[in-house]
């Protein structure tokens, strides 16, 4: 049952997965690379990005480059503490059965 | 059936990770051909260094007058356009197959770590020439090569780091055996492109 808590529910979605694994090997993405590599809408990204920031697993910066407005995303510590968790729990779970 | 989706999970994080790093749809066939091209090309100049010393032109026969560093460097430039367009075209078609884009943020990062070193090598080169040091050209040209595949290995297949030591090692060791510029060319260029490129060809195009 232990291992099971572990799951967390906050990255139990495909875009929220991936969302992060970008963002664990990189040191930020900004929009529009998460959603060509995730294949997202603006809406669908726009909404997992704030509920993963609600939870403080991200940080969002937005600055302008030239005129245009740019959003970048960057894990936080609590983020990459929690993906590794998660990713731990998943390992073992498939390895158990 | 939660296992399944478990390590759909894993695969999916995987996934993620290498495509969001790494430009993965580099195309092992243009390194082979672009080998190709550069042994054509490095013959071609064996020919024309050769019709310096017999007095006969080899490409004047179909240019008019040019002077011997003209061909080299025409010779030089088609193979560089060759292999670059070759490269271009076949990595597009195996980004379309593993449905990557061919100019997102991994190639564009890909692409501009590569320059980087490439271009200052390649003014360093224009410089040496300009000062007639011409015996360090060679080596000078095969070191930056290699280090400009090192730099970009990071965001690409592994296989290209190996190409780059092995290129950087070649021009050392090149700047010990002035005037054989051309063989170390040849090998560097030509020889190594196609061993690396039919490495990356079996490891990961035809999968």
């Amino acid at each position: 049952m232990s291992i099971i808590n572990n799951i967390n529910k906050a990255f139990d979605h495909r875009i929220r997965l991936g969302i992060m694994s970008v963002l664990m090997v990189n040191d930020y993405a900004d929009f529009n690379m998460l959603k060509e590599l995730l294949g997202a809408t603006d809406g669908n990204l726009a909404s997992h990005t704030k509920a993963l920031e609600k939870e403080a697993y991200i940080s969002v910066e937005k600055q302008f480059i030239g005129r245009k407005p740019n959003t970048r995303y960057a894990a936080t510590k609590l983020g990459k503490a929690a993906f590794k968790k998660h990713i731990d729990a998943l390992e073992k779970l498939i390895g158990k059965n | 059936m939660e296992s399944k989706k478990y390590l759909e999970d894993i695969s999916e994080i995987k996934n993620m990770m290498s495509r969001s790093s790494r430009f993965i749809s580099l195309s092992g066939l243009s390194g082979i051909l672009a080998g190709v091209y550069a042994l054509i090309g490095a013959f071609m100049a064996y020919q024309v260094l050769g019709d310096l010393r017999t007095g006969q032109n080899f490409i004047e026969r179909y240019t008019g007058a040019m002077s011997v560093l003209e061909q080299l460097l025409l010779i030089a430039a088609s193979v560089i356009i060759l292999a670059a367009g070759t490269g271009i075209i076949l990595t597009h078609r195996k980004s379309k197959k593993s449905g990557e884009k061919i100019w997102d943020v991994s190639s564009k990062r890909l692409v501009l770590n590569f320059l980087i070193p490439l271009v200052a090598g390649g003014l360093f080169c224009l410089a040496m020439i300009q000062q007639s040091h011409f015996g360090l050209v060679a080596p000078a040209t095969l070191i930056f090569y290699g280090l400009a595949c090192v730099n970009a290995s990071k965001y690409t297949l592994g296989a290209v780091r190996y190409l780059g030591i092995t290129n950087i090692i070649l021009g050392l060791i090149s700047t010990q055996f002035i005037g054989y510029g051309l063989y170390f060319w040849a090998v560097g260029f030509g020889v190594l492109h196609i061993f690396y490129g039919a490495l990356m060809y079996f490891k990961h195009d035809r999968t």
